[in-house]
């Protein structure tokens, strides 16, 4: 399974989102489940899936699903 | 003296409890405190040595780590390292101060920089990183130290009771941003506790304190090691963004 198909389904476990959400494109604030409260779940389910530690920045800037991708990708998680 | 019987609320068996600043006063009856009512008690400090001893004396489940709370990313990393190694986190004592005292004309930047760094710097990073472990747990209670000071004031200790008014904010705030994960957290208010860090007080001036304590004594750091211990217990499992004093009644 490719790194985005992961990530998308951390996604939805996480968030807890219905299968109609199109989940690439969500962006954090953009729906009511990704808030504050979800995105500290989010960090924590994108950690344990792919065995990286995300800093404080990186927590901060992951504004997007293609933001967080764009993060695993750097700290070298590919398919 | 045979230990006291612990009930089903009190027994913190199985339970991991990391207590910052564990080697000495508060921190390290807390620690004590927590290891005798069964949890796996780790202990940090800045002196690495003095906390790995301390992990010794409390037996063969305790552990160290060093560490020093202004450093907020080795906060981080510690907590990580601490729950990777025990595999959960399901109670921490935010307890690494500093007290120094000054009168308001005679407190220069870097004594406010200090009492911040420690006090309300260390302590958030120390919920915070407690937060992101206990998070995936979906549990876990934290307890963090401030001071009768911060909710009162004092004469001569106006950074370190603004410093110890913030941690008590950070209890409040943090509560209610991890109560709907199953986190609770919670404050203690200590008063005169007789610990090395009152050491430096005038006599006159502890006598003054005492003669203004309804129960008449200063406080040991027992007292409030058992006021932790039951807040981090089942005991407290509907408690949580609250400080609660152990003072003695003192009125400042």
């Amino acid at each position: 399974m490719s790194v985005a198909s992961r990530l998308s389904t951390v996604f939805v476990d996480a968030l807890e989102l219905s299968d109609d959400v199109d989940v690439e494109q969500l962006k954090y604030r953009g729906i009511d489940k990704w808030d504050s409260l979800g995105h500290m779940t989010l960090v924590a389910a994108i950690e344990d899936e792919f065995g990286v530690q995300l800093d404080t920045e990186q927590v901060i800037d992951m504004s997007s699903f293609q933001v967080a991708l764009e993060m695993l990708e750097g700290m070298g998680v590919h398919d | 003296m045979t230990e006291p019987a612990r009930h089903a609320g009190s027994d913190l068996s199985g339970r991991v409890a990391v207590v910052t600043g564990g080697t000495r006063g508060i921190g390290l009856a807390t620690a004590q405190a927590l290891a005798q009512a069964g949890a796996t008690v780790v202990v940090t400090g800045r002196d690495g040595d003095r906390a790995a001893a301390v992990a010794k004396e409390l037996g063969p489940a305790a552990a160290s780590y060093p560490l020093d709370v202004t450093d907020f990313d080795a906060v981080g990393t510690v907590f990580r390292t601490i729950a990777a190694d025990h595999g959960h986190v399901d109670a921490v004592v935010a307890n690494a101060g500093v007290l120094e005292d000054a009168l308001l004309g005679m407190i220069r930047a870097e004594l406010v920089d200090r009492m911040v760094a420690t006090n309300l710097s260390g302590t958030l990073a120390t919920v915070q990183a407690a937060a992101r472990v206990m998070m995936r747990q979906k549990s876990g209670s934290i307890v963090v130290l401030a001071s009768i000071v911060g909710e009162a004031g004092s004469a001569g200790q106006t950074a370190y009771a603004a410093s110890k008014a913030a941690v008590a904010t950070i209890a409040r705030s943090a509560a209610k941003e991890l109560g709907p994960r199953g986190i609770r957290v919670n404050a203690v208010a200590p008063g005169l506790i007789r610990t090395a860090m009152i050491a430096h007080l005038p006599e006159e001036l502890v006598q003054t304190r005492i003669a203004n304590t309804s129960l008449r004594r200063l406080g040991e750091a027992d007292d409030v090691a058992r006021a932790i211990r039951f807040l981090v217990s089942d005991d407290a499992a509907f408690i949580t963004g609250q400080v609660l004093g152990v003072d003695g009644g003192l009125i400042l």
